[in-house]
């Protein structure tokens, strides 16, 4: 069965056509990315999937439930989870308390008011095991704002990966790095989605990083989709060349 | 999954060493609250400061729940403190009950059910429209303390004298001063303790860490799973609760109760002492709360113009320590540690 299905989802702002009918499916442990230029509508279809934006019209299946009209907290418990364009993270936390809060959040404990987070040690050794997949155990008691650009990125991909999704949606994780910290940032997240058999849209403008990383290709023109395919099949295509690579 | 692959031995932990450096701090300043009835030195007038004085510890810490791991500036707090202050005079006046139990549990009920009334109106905002909400909500029972005056006393107030403590074990016999100085001080020590100890394990609690992550990140906390209107809602009522059991204690060391506490300007007390002590800590607002306390005492005996001297406090505040006295104190250690 299909993971995610959309199904004709629409989401307009005034004349502006942010989603335009886009049915898409996605299957168990692919790597997709989702490209296009910009205003093409990508965040506006991951805001919609992740319960951010209610679409105009159509609907968002989850392993074959409705979940179009869920609010977000409901639909991170299903299985779906999502990092943000600019880093959303909790800056006077620490990084592993960034990370122990969405194991809080994930197994229901912040509801808890009279025992010490400090001393549920289950969870901060899942934490730490979290940001040492991710790099980050020499940073663990720096306050998130106090990272650096790279780390800030994967720290909220980490954070939502803490919340053991089926789904994640990682918008641009990768933008205002430089190259080589694209490399190792993206290698990361490939190896942690591939190792935890989670299934993944990343946003992304990095055409080199979409190609290298990706199982399938969604390309987002004017709010449609314009071509879906293998990476080799998206390299191929003329109309992709021409409205997002610039070829002529 | 690769979840537990890492070693968590080998994981970096708090070092037990500051931990307990800080007990041994707390255990010494405990003692010597404790030991104070016994220092001839520090005369009654003073013992019944500083039971004003943890009493407003109690109010800035329940405040603190708010703005400083919550986010929300309340200038609205007073109403929590009144109602329980006015509550505890209705029990005398019209029930005739002397017992201090009586006056904290009717004092926290009551301000609960008012702060879940405010609650549900005000945490549907956020920054200036959360604030001026709060503090138009107080001013309308400053004005009900005020017109409704066959019932409250109007602005005369209620009178409410010493009360019988630990369920009428212990009378208010001694003489007034005698018994506010070192019977009521004990209890109010004793309370302070317990809602100091009951606000530092919620807000280091998983509950306290969903509130500091609202704070930092609204949009965030969603979409980790934190209700975060539901939350805030439960930090308001927490916050209005204790600042209850706070205006309850004080109705009796006070001796009489006012439309003063029901008014703006008692809220805006609340967020002075929090901004003087620095909010981004735990200890902060109660450090606030004691300079308050005496700055306030002494400015009114030493100034005539004394608000004067508290706004000109307030300023130079703002300007020079916006971390409030805690955080200047913990920069000033830090650099002398680095030289």
């Amino acid at each position: 069965m299909a993971l995610l299905v959309t199904e004709r989802l629409r989401k307009y702002f005034g004349e502006t056509r942010a989603v335009d009918d886009v049915s898409l499916t996605i299957q168990p442990r692919e790597l997709v990315s989702l490209v296009g230029a910009n205003g093409a509508g990508k965040t506006t279809l991951v805001n919609l999937i992740t319960g951010l934006l209610t679409p105009d019209r159509g609907r968002i299946l989850f392993q074959g439930v409705d979940v179009t009209h869920l609010p977000a907290p409901q639909r991170i418990r299903a299985g779906i989870a999502r990092s943000f364009q600019l880093v959303n993270l909790f800056d006077q936390l620490t990084a592993l308390d960034n990370v122990r809060l969405a194991l809080f959040a994930r197994d229901g404990k912040i509801r808890t008011a009279v025992a010490l987070a400090e001393r549920d040690t289950a969870v901060r050794d899942e934490a730490m095991a979290i940001l040492e997949q991710f790099g980050l155990v020499p940073k663990w008691d720096l306050p998130a704002a106090s990272l650096a650009q790279g780390e800030r990125k994967l720290l909220d991909v980490a954070v939502a990966y803490a919340l053991r999704p089926q789904l994640v949606l990682l918008d641009e994780p990768t933008s205002g790095v430089g190259t080589r910290e694209k490399g190792r940032i993206m290698d990361t997240v490939a190896s942690v989605c591939r190792d935890g058999g989670l299934t993944a849209i990343v946003v992304e403008h990095d055409m080199d990083i979409v190609f290298t990383y990706s199982d399938r290709i969604l390309v987002m023109h004017q709010g449609q989709i314009l071509a879906d395919g293998p990476p080799e099949q998206i390299r191929a295509d003329e109309r992709v060349a021409t409205t997002l690579l610039g070829h002529a | 999954m690769n979840r537990g692959a890492a070693s968590t031995e080998a994981m970096p932990r708090p070092a037990p060493a500051r931990t307990l450096g800080r007990a041994g701090y707390v255990v010494a300043l405990a003692a010597l609250l404790l030991a104070l009835p016994f220092i001839p030195q520090v005369p009654p007038f003073q013992r019944i400061l500083l039971s004003y004085g943890l009493i407003a510890g109690i109010t800035a810490l329940a405040f603190n729940l708010l703005l400083g791991y919550t986010g929300l500036l309340s200038f609205g707090h007073s109403a929590f403190f009144g109602t329980a202050a006015y509550t505890a005079a209705f029990l005398v006046r019209y029930l005739h009950l002397t017992s201090m139990e009586a006056y904290l549990a009717a004092g926290f009920l009551s301000s609960l059910v008012v702060a879940v009334v405010f609650g549900v109106v005000c945490v549907r905002y956020t920054r200036i429209f959360f604030s001026i909400l709060a503090l138009a909500l107080s001013q309308v029972l400053w004005g009900l303390a005020i017109k409704l005056f066959w019932i409250t006393g109007g602005t005369d107030g209620i009178r409410v004298p010493s009360p019988t403590l630990l369920f009428g074990l212990i009378g208010g016999g001694d003489d007034k001063l005698t018994f506010l100085a070192t019977t009521y001080y004990y209890y109010v020590l004793a309370v302070f303790a317990l809602c100091v100890g009951a606000l530092w394990l919620v807000v280091h609690s998983p509950f306290g860490k969903a509130l500091q992550a609202i704070r930092d990140n609204e949009v965030r906390a969603e979409f980790v799973g934190v209700p975060v209107r539901a939350y805030r809602l439960a930090a308001f009522v927490l916050s209005g609760a204790f600042t209850g059991v706070a205006g309850a204690l004080w109705a009796p060391l006070n001796g009489h109760v006012t439309p003063d506490v029901l008014y703006w300007p008692f809220s805006g007390r609340i967020v002075f002492m929090t901004v003087l002590g620095g909010f981004k800590s735990f200890g902060g607002p109660l450090i606030g709360a004691l300079v308050f306390n005496h700055l306030e005492a002494y400015a009114v005996g030493y100034a005539t113009y004394w608000q004067a001297v508290l706004g000109v406090v307030l300023v130079l505040l703002v300007l020079l320590m916006p971390t409030g006295l805690v955080g200047a104190g913990a920069r000033l250690v830090a650099r002398l540690r680095r030289s």
